[in-house]
């Protein structure tokens, strides 16, 4: 706390240092957690791919050689090359671009807006939670890929509008499982203690609920990665999501299903990449949930 | 009745019932007492006797619906909170009037730091700055005998003693200097050497901050210690009101003898009789029987005890008592021929 030496006149200043030491006491403990850094690792190195992908690899993902169709891995092409000569590794690479941006953002608005809602729904309860609720209940009722189908076919196949359909779909889960745990969370004595100080019904749900949701809410999103970026794949496939020559891996394990038993790479290794993908984010979500939950030591 | 002049809190007529699948449940009724300023009044009795109901409505705590609490006046130090909707209830509660709970375990938010819950009060109301609420928690944890106050000001819940976390709770009670302070049962949960360093600490606290206190208890022994006056309740009553010394001198009740008398004395050389209790069990509250409440437990009930419920009658200087037997014969056979 001594090591502030910015002005006292700016309160906001508390949220930067109390962030910080909370930010030490949680990074020791998911330090000493080892498939937590596994995972940490081989998704910062996942990002670093995405991002400096032309740097990276030596090919371009779009131009088509036909002469190089349907190669065997090689030492030029590590996992050979799909049914347009293109290197297979250099597609992949170029499709977590899109793969970890789809996977992360809607499942990140979706959470947001599930958060809010599932919270208002259970700790104000009455008509709030009726409403919310209902509303819930014809998202889930819905087909979703159909919901998802027709917002992108009417709101037009980009990214923008994935990550809108996606967490349209998305949200409606988070909510529920959010609300039970408010219900539950209403019922005990720290929350009739909080009211005993005079605070407000929203201070209650920022405050005292809100920070017990957290370590669910890490598990959620680390679980609704995977489902978005399989969602994704779906619209591709089905032609509304990313439009060719760009591609996600989705859409590259379902172009490469044509060619299965000529060259398995082309549909196995985006595949292998989704998976290990899923993996390390569900690593990562448990070690965040063990290291910044207080209530689980001790 | 005899009223001293500076109370912190005067109750009239408190009734709390809570509408359910079984019809409307009185769980109060008709409950007034007084609390003098600086002083610890004692409110005794049973499991379901009302005590906690009691606490819950003065601090507006009781949900609606189910419940509805209904009172002539309570007046803390001159605002009338029977008047008062919610939100004038809600800028009252922790800074007013105060609670301190019965779970130190539980009563604390277990992903907040210390700091932040016992400060809330002062950021809910006075809207002070961090800086401000951290020194005055610390000043606080340093005042309710916290060792090592400026580590544990940014300690979570799990890594507090039971006696630790109730100090907390109690610095947390004292932090905006109340009114009122209630104390709902704040030791049973800990052992009986906390207990009495809790006990020792709120009697020092009230001596030098001079928070008046509403002690929540079943336990005689605590309101022997502590209090000034006593209000035994039973079945949503108060069925004795006395100065803590009468009480304990001149029991009247015989609610309050049966619970002096299953007190073990230490002083008895060996047990050669088996502890006396009272007989039978508290009344369902939506079954009450007809006239008195405790008669059916009762080795003194009388023909007008099933026929009219007693009043609450002043038979001696600010000693009240709800019973027949301290009617005035002529008062019993009034009642009786009406």
């Amino acid at each position: 706390m001594s090591q502030s030496t910015a002005s006292i006149a700016e309160p906001v200043n508390l949220e930067d240092i109390r962030a910080a030491s909370f930010l030490r006491d949680a990074t020791t403990a998911f330090r000493r957690n080892r498939l937590a850094m596994v995972g940490l690792l081989f998704v910062i190195l996942l990002a670093l791919l995405a991002i400096f992908a032309p740097l990276v690899s030596p090919y371009n993902p779009y131009i088509v050689d036909l002469d190089q169709q349907l190669l065997p891995p090689s030492l030029h092409h590590w996992l050979g090359t799909d049914n347009f000569g293109r290197d297979v590794l250099t597609r992949i690479i170029y499709g977590a671009r899109i793969s970890l941006v789809v996977g992360i953002v809607p499942s990140f608005i979706s959470l947001v807006i599930g958060t809010v809602m599932g919270i208002l729904s259970g700790y104000v309860g009455g008509r709030t939670d009726f409403v919310v609720m209902r509303l819930a209940d014809m998202m889930i009722a819905f087909p979703s890929l159909l919901l998802a189908m027709v917002v992108m076919y009417t709101l037009g196949a980009n990214l923008f509008n994935i990550f809108i359909a996606l967490a349209l779909v998305g949200w409606a889960g988070v909510a529920r499982v959010v609300r039970s745990q408010t219900l539950a969370l209403k019922e005990k004595e720290f929350i009739e203690a909080a009211r005993a100080n005079g605070t407000t019904q929203s201070t209650v749900m920022a405050h005292h609920i809100f920070p017990n949701v957290v370590p669910t809410l890490i598990v959620l999103f680390s679980l609704s990665i995977p489902d978005a970026i399989m969602w994704e794949s779906s619209l591709s496939f089905l032609g509304v999501g990313v439009q060719p020559p760009k591609s996600s891996w989705g859409l590259l394990v379902s172009a490469g299903e044509d060619y299965l038993f000529q060259a398995p790479m082309v549909a196995v290794a985006p595949g292998v990449a989704i998976l290990l993908a899923v993996l390390a984010f569900n690593f990562v979500g448990d070690g965040l949930r063990d290291a910044l939950d207080p209530s689980m030591k001790g | 009745m005899a009223v001293s002049a500076d109370n912190v809190l005067r109750v009239r007529n408190l009734s709390t019932e809570f509408h359910g699948d079984r019809g409307n449940v009185r769980v109060l009724e008709d409950v007034s007492f007084e609390v003098g300023r600086g002083r610890i009044v004692g409110l005794v009795g049973e499991s379901g006797s009302g005590k906690t109901v009691t606490a819950l409505s003065l601090m507006g705590l009781v949900p609606t619906p189910p419940g509805k609490v209904s009172a002539e006046l309570i007046d803390l130090d001159g605002i009338d909170l029977a008047k008062l909707d919610a939100d004038g209830l809600r800028r009252i509660r922790g800074r007013d009037v105060t609670m301190v709970f019965q779970e130190p375990m539980t009563s604390l938010n277990p992903v907040r730091r210390v700091w932040e819950q016992v400060g809330e009060p002062l950021r809910v109301h006075r809207r002070l700055g961090w800086r401000e609420i951290r020194g005055r928690v610390l000043n606080m944890f340093e005042m309710v005998g916290i060792p090592e106050p400026k580590a544990r000001l940014d300690a979570f819940p799990y890594q507090l003693s039971g006696g630790l976390r109730q100090r907390a709770m109690i610095a947390m009670g004292l932090i905006c200097e109340p009114k009122l302070l209630i104390a709902d049962e704040p030791t049973t949960a800990l052992d009986v050497t906390t207990q009495a360093q809790i006990l020792r600490l709120m009697v020092d606290l009230r001596d030098r901050v001079g928070t008046s206190i509403i002690m929540i208890t079943h336990d005689l022994g605590i309101i022997a210690e502590m209090c000034d006056t006593v209000n035994v309740m039973y079945a949503g009553q108060i069925v004795e009101q006395a100065d803590v010394f009468e009480l304990f001198d001149r029991p009247m009740h015989p609610y309050t003898r049966g619970l002096l008398a299953s007190i073990p004395k230490a002083t008895e050389k060996r047990t050669t009789r088996r502890l006396p209790s009272i007989p039978g069990i508290v009344p369902d509250l939506a079954k009450l029987p007809g006239g008195c409440r405790f008669r059916l437990r009762c080795e003194h009930a009388m023909p007008i005890c099933q026929r009219r419920e007693p009043g609450l009658i002043e038979p001696g200087e600010g000693h009240r008592v709800r019973c027949w037997l301290h009617e005035t014969e002529e008062a019993v056979r009034q009642a009786e021929t009406s």
